[in-house]
């Protein structure tokens, strides 16, 4: 760890430019990925950036984030410099497709902030002026005054937390804005970025009737741009909500209620014309997330900031594989580390082939288009989806009760089975090990009968 | 063995009952006292032998000379009493004051070597006591025997009494006379032992010994002057506890004349000498260096080491006829000590005592590793522990969900827990035990049935084995013949438990004013799995119940099947009472449901018997079960826990389309946790 640490801190030294050079790719317009085949794979990445603070603490969140106790901003702002160019350096991408701002609260961040990461980005790889930025933001007065600001400083995508039209709702969730402020903002963000406005919104809050949720939800369709989000509110351990609940003061809707809101949100959702193209994600005239398509198509990114996740090959440091990469979690500590040695990189797993599959898999049935052929064979050349899945009874069945469809697309959920994914994905994980490891076997045997 | 299980037990605060058994913890010295298996029957046999060896004046511990207690001054005891009334405190003080007549001081370390002993975590296994003791003017060897003290060691009890020719019963001067002093007091009455009453703890506050002396008088006919009031805590007339052993019980019936003759009747084995032999010697006499033969085995030994158990091991030179010791004589490996082996001389062959029957097995479970890798390890842990627990019956049996595993015999539940609970601790063994089942028989009515089975009268372990209606006259069913004390307040409730569990009452006396002792005549199966936790629990705590077997009774038996979407279940096969069908199939079904996870489909799980459902459950199908939201940070989570479920599903059994979790069979098949 700290051999790794000091080998990639004197890598940040040497000076980067901007690198224009090996791809036109990180347009938003279509994945340069699916045109160019696998060579891209390692040489491009998305970045998500984590601005770990919070004005206050929502009731139903257990996200890393932090309520600052001084204004640490510019010391924050370099380290998010520093960092996103270490391990830029370190993954030697020379394409970032596109980056996102989340948090806490990034719309807390000054909008210099933003510009000044986004200028470390562009000094160490090629940014396309074209490519996602996106930022979240908290829709209260203060966040729709900077928009603006976020634009210049080069974001052109927001993604606004509105969660829930009820203001009744929104002060049991612990928000700090209220449905018409919310509403003020995606007007504004609207204005500012046409057709790349997200918003969030939450179902299965307390006492919320599927009812009120369909009235709501129309309501919000009628002011809202091309992209919805759509969380079911989960209780977490620790949280306040978690608390109210378990105390009784507080009672969530049945299983049954939050299913029957989730399928009627998709119809609502479908009839407006917006596609569901991923479990939670719905967009019309094709305005998805293409930051977070990126990750449900197993590709690189890199996490910076404090708790940031990330997945790439370190190249700058040898490596081969592709690594699970977590950032200290704790503010504090993270800015010192990063201080100290370039980056707060706290945790490194190397990813197994198999590991790679099963993340593949997993983020990739998440889509409605599920995982074609072509997009796994990238990652498994030598072992399809139809002889990985094709001959397993359970999938059979999974195929003949319609949940599941494996055709010369590829492998994906019907729509049915897309809200089920979370029961059927065990079995596809068992199956697909089971592949894998014959497919290991069977090649030992065919060396060790076959000598080279 | 089962002194060990007790001990084992205590050290599980997840059991129930562990409050009763605490008491043996702290009292290390009760522990090294070991059950001698003697049987009093065959010493009657034996013609009486008055002693023509001098006493030796010395009583020094090294040079303890055996053969200056005859028979006439050997007393065989034991202590019997319900859990808690002291049984342990007052061997701890009997110890103390017999070891204190040989000195003093050196008494007092060897409690508390034993105490450091255990603290360093060195078994102590149960062991024998012998005591010397001066009593007016001669000494005597008093072998203190000690006996489980609950209900399922019932049958170690019987076999400790019968090794006796007295037992003091004691009762606590609070509680009063509880269910096992009951069931304790009548296996020693049966056996015709001398029986001394001993009321304990006459120094709490709210003792009355006068009430407990009543009890005594009104329900074991013992005239309350034969009642010794002590205080075991306080030393409070303990001397007159050891002078009523001298007086009151008779001395054994053996003869040194004889040839040698011993007993194997425990075993334990020393890295260092190999394996240390407990024995009593039935007939003449053995020193070191004689050759003695197994007559199980046929094999010599020489005699390195011999010795009393004080309770820790006092070498000497000889064992006579009467005496309880060890011996050490070269064998290697502990299955050369089998239990109730016959010892004898090379030259003087003799025939070997009849050893003893195997325990017979009341309460039956399965028993599978957690994890099919870990089946040899587990075989090798239940060889171990059954090499010591004769009692414990096994046989191979492997299932469908759980796979290859065995079906063990237990003398009751505890046993079995305890049993379990070892296997856990001390062999790190994960232990899937499935519910207990009772052996059933049935009379078989096809001649060629009978022809095959050999008998026509079978015994059925597992219910998969279950004969049909059409082919069996009769079915039998195990009986106990139940005893319950209660204080009367709470008689309503617990009569209608009884009845409820198709007991039918025998008896019913008040032994005090308040305190009513019931006797009820129940099937087995009806009390085997939470008959004990629902009496304590509907009567604060304060009933005790203990049983003793009553064979077997003519009974309306089904046999009840276990549906999901139709398709039998064989591990859940059940063999139930007609009358208890609907209700125990639908406590099954709905354990059931809930341990089984919500699958895509709707899942009926129902209970039938032959082709008719009596009862239903329905699970409801999944309608929507996907994270809400997965972006780059939330993969590391969403994959461990993905493949967690994975690693579950591979363990799964599928019933049809219906992926079952193991835990669901363990769920329904286990015995209940409280």
């Amino acid at each position: 760890m700290i051999k790794h640490t000091l080998h990639a801190a004197r890598r940040a030294f040497s000076p980067g430019l901007r690198r224009f050079s090996e791809t036109s790719g990180g347009d938003i317009s279509e994945d340069v990925f699916e045109r160019e085949g696998p060579p891209r794979l390692t040489k491009q990445a998305s970045l998500y950036v984590h601005w770990p603070y919070c004005l206050r603490r929502c009731s139903y969140c257990n996200f890393n984030k932090y309520i600052p106790k001084e204004n640490n901003d510019p010391i924050m702002t370099e380290c998010l410099q520093r960092e996103t160019e270490t391990l830029l350096q370190l993954s030697q991408v020379s394409c970032i497709t596109s980056v996102f701002f989340g948090g806490g609260t990034p719309s807390l961040a000054h909008p210099s902030t933003i510009a000044a990461v986004l200028e470390s980005v562009s000094r160490r790889a090629y940014l396309s002026d074209k490519a996602e930025v996106t930022l979240e933001v908290n829709p209260t007065p203060v966040g729709k005054s900077k928009l603006e600001d976020y634009c210049r400083a080069g974001v052109n995508r927001f993604s606004i937390g509105v969660q829930s039209l009820q203001d009744g709702d929104l002060e049991i969730l612990g928000r700090d804005h209220s449905s018409h402020q919310a509403l003020q903002t995606v007007e504004e963000a609207r204005r500012l970025c046409p057709g790349r406005v997200s918003v969030d919104v939450m179902f299965g809050r307390p006492k919320q009737s599927a009812e009120s949720w369909e009235n709501e939800l129309s309501e919000l369709l009628r002011v809202c741009d091309y992209h919805v989000s759509l969380y079911q509110l989960t209780l977490e351990r620790g949280t306040q909500l978690f608390k109210q609940v378990l105390g009784g003061e507080v009672t969530m809707p049945a299983e049954d209620v939050t299913a029957e809101m989730y399928q009627c949100a998709r119809r609502t959702l479908h009839q407006h014309g917006f596609l569901q193209y991923e479990v939670s994600n719905f967009a019309r005239h094709k305005a998805v997330s293409h930051h977070n398509t990126s990750y449900w198509k197993g590709r690189q990114y890199i996490g910076v900031g404090p708790g940031a996740h990330g997945r790439f090959i370190p190249f700058g440091d040898g490596g081969v594989v592709r690594e699970a990469r977590t950032q200290t979690l704790e503010p504090d500590v993270w800015l010192r580390e990063v201080q100290e040695r370039g980056h707060g990189t706290r945790r490194r797993i190397q990813l197994s082939h198999l590991e790679l599959l099963e993340e593949v898999l997993v983020m990739g049935m998440r889509m409605s288009e599920g995982i074609n052929h072509k997009h796994w064979e990238w990652f498994s050349p030598q072992l399809g989806l139809h002889e990985v899945f094709g001959t397993s009874s359970n999938v059979q069945e999974l195929l003949q009760s319609g949940q599941l469809i494996l055709d010369d697309r590829g492998l994906r959920c019907s729509w049915d089975g897309l809200a089920l994914l979370d029961s059927m994905l065990p079995a596809l994980l068992v199956i697909l090990e089971r592949q894998i490891s014959q497919r290991l076997q069977r090649d030992h045997t065919t060396r060790i009968s076959n000598p080279k | 063995m089962s002194f060990s299980l007790v001990k084992r037990w205590c050290e599980s605060p997840l059991i129930r009952r562990v409050l009763q058994f605490k008491v043996y913890r702290r009292k290390i010295q009760s522990y090294n006292m070991t059950y001698t298996l003697l049987r009093h029957r065959w010493m009657k046999r034996l013609p009486m032998f008055s002693s023509s060896v001098m006493v030796s004046t010395q009583t020094d511990k090294d040079t303890i000379d055996l053969s200056k207690f005859p028979v006439d001054r050997i007393r065989n005891f034991c202590i019997i009493a319900h859990i808690d009334h002291g049984k342990s405190t007052l061997a701890d003080r009997l110890l103390e004051m017999t070891g204190a007549i040989a000195t003093t001081e050196k008494n007092k370390q060897v409690l508390d070597k034993l105490q450091v002993e255990r603290e360093r975590g060195i078994t102590v296994k149960a062991q024998t006591a012998s005591l010397v003791y001066s009593h007016q003017g001669q000494q005597y060897l008093l072998n203190l025997i000690d006996t489980p003290g609950h209900v399922d060691f019932s049958y170690e009890v019987s076999r400790s009494i019968s090794a006796c020719q007295g037992v003091l019963l004691i009762v606590d001067a609070n509680q009063g006379i509880q269910a096992q002093t009951v069931a304790n007091f009548y296996l020693a009455f049966e056996a015709q032992l001398a029986i001394i009453p001993v009321i304990n703890k006459i120094d709490l506050k709210n003792a009355d010994p006068e009430r407990v002396e009543t009890q005594i008088e009104k329900a074991f006919d013992i005239p309350r002057e034969e009642c010794i009031r002590i205080s075991a805590k306080l030393g409070t007339n303990v001397d007159k506890v050891l002078q009523a052993v001298v007086d009151r019980i008779p001395a054994p019936v053996a003869s040194t004349d004889d040839p040698f003759k011993a007993l194997v009747f425990d075993s334990n084995f020393d890295h260092y000498r190999g394996v240390v032999a407990n024995i009593a010697v039935f007939g003449g006499r053995v020193k070191k260096g004689d050759r003695i033969v197994s007559a199980y085995l046929g094999k010599t030994y020489d005699v390195n080491e011999l010795g009393l158990l004080r309770p820790d091991e006092h070498p000497t030179q000889k064992l006579f006829a009467g005496q309880v010791g060890y011996i050490i004589a070269g064998m290697k490996d502990v299955k050369e000590a089998q239990i109730g082996d016959t010892l004898y001389l090379q030259e003087q062959p003799v025939e070997a005592l009849p050893g003893f029957k195997p325990a017979k097995a009341m309460v039956f479970a399965g028993m599978y590793p957690m994890d099919q890798s870990e089946y040899p390890g587990l075989r090798s842990a239940i060889e171990r522990l059954t090499l010591n627990d004769s009692s414990v019956t096994v046989q191979r049996d492997s299932s469908m969900a759980l796979g290859a595993g065995w079906r063990l015999g237990f003398l009751g539940l505890l046993h079995m827990e305890v049993f379990n609970q070892r296997l856990e601790q001390e062999y790190n063994a994960s232990v899937i035990v499935t519910a207990p089942t009772v052996p059933y028989k049935a009379v078989l009515s096809s001649p060629k049935l009978i022809k095959e089975h050999g008998s026509e009268e079978i015994t059925i372990v597992n219910p998969a084995q279950f004969p049909d209606r059409s082919v069996v006259s009769e079915y039998l069913e195990p009986m106990v013949l139940g005893t319950i004390l209660s204080p009367d307040t709470y008689t309503g409730k617990i009569m209608s438990l009884c009845l409820n569990r198709r007991g039918i009452q025998k008896n019913m006396v008040y032994i005090d004013d308040q305190r009513v002792m019931m006797k009820y005549l129940f099937p087995l199966n009806e009390i085997v799995v939470d008959f004990y936790d629902l009496l304590k629990s509907l009567s604060s705590g304060y009933a005790s119940f203990d049983y003793e077997n009553a064979g077997y009774q003519a009974a309306d038996l089904i046999k009840m099947n276990i549906l999901l979407n139709g398709q039998p279940v064989e591990e859940l096969i059940t063999i139930v009472h007609r009358g208890r069908a609907y209700s125990t199939g639908k406590a099954m079904c709905e354990r059931l449901k809930d341990s089984i996870p919500r699958q895509m489909f709707e899942v009926a799980v129902q209970a039938a018997i032959g082709s008719k459902v009596i009862a239903r459950e329905t699970i409801k199908a999944y309608r929507k079960n996907v994270l809400a939201k997965c972006y780059g940070g939330d993969i590391t989570r969403k994959m461990k826990l993905l493949k967690k479920q994975a690693e579950g599903k591979k363990k799964m059994r599928r019933i049809g389309n219906i992926e079952v979790p193991k835990d669901a069979f363990i769920n329904v098949l286990k015995r209940k946790d409280k």
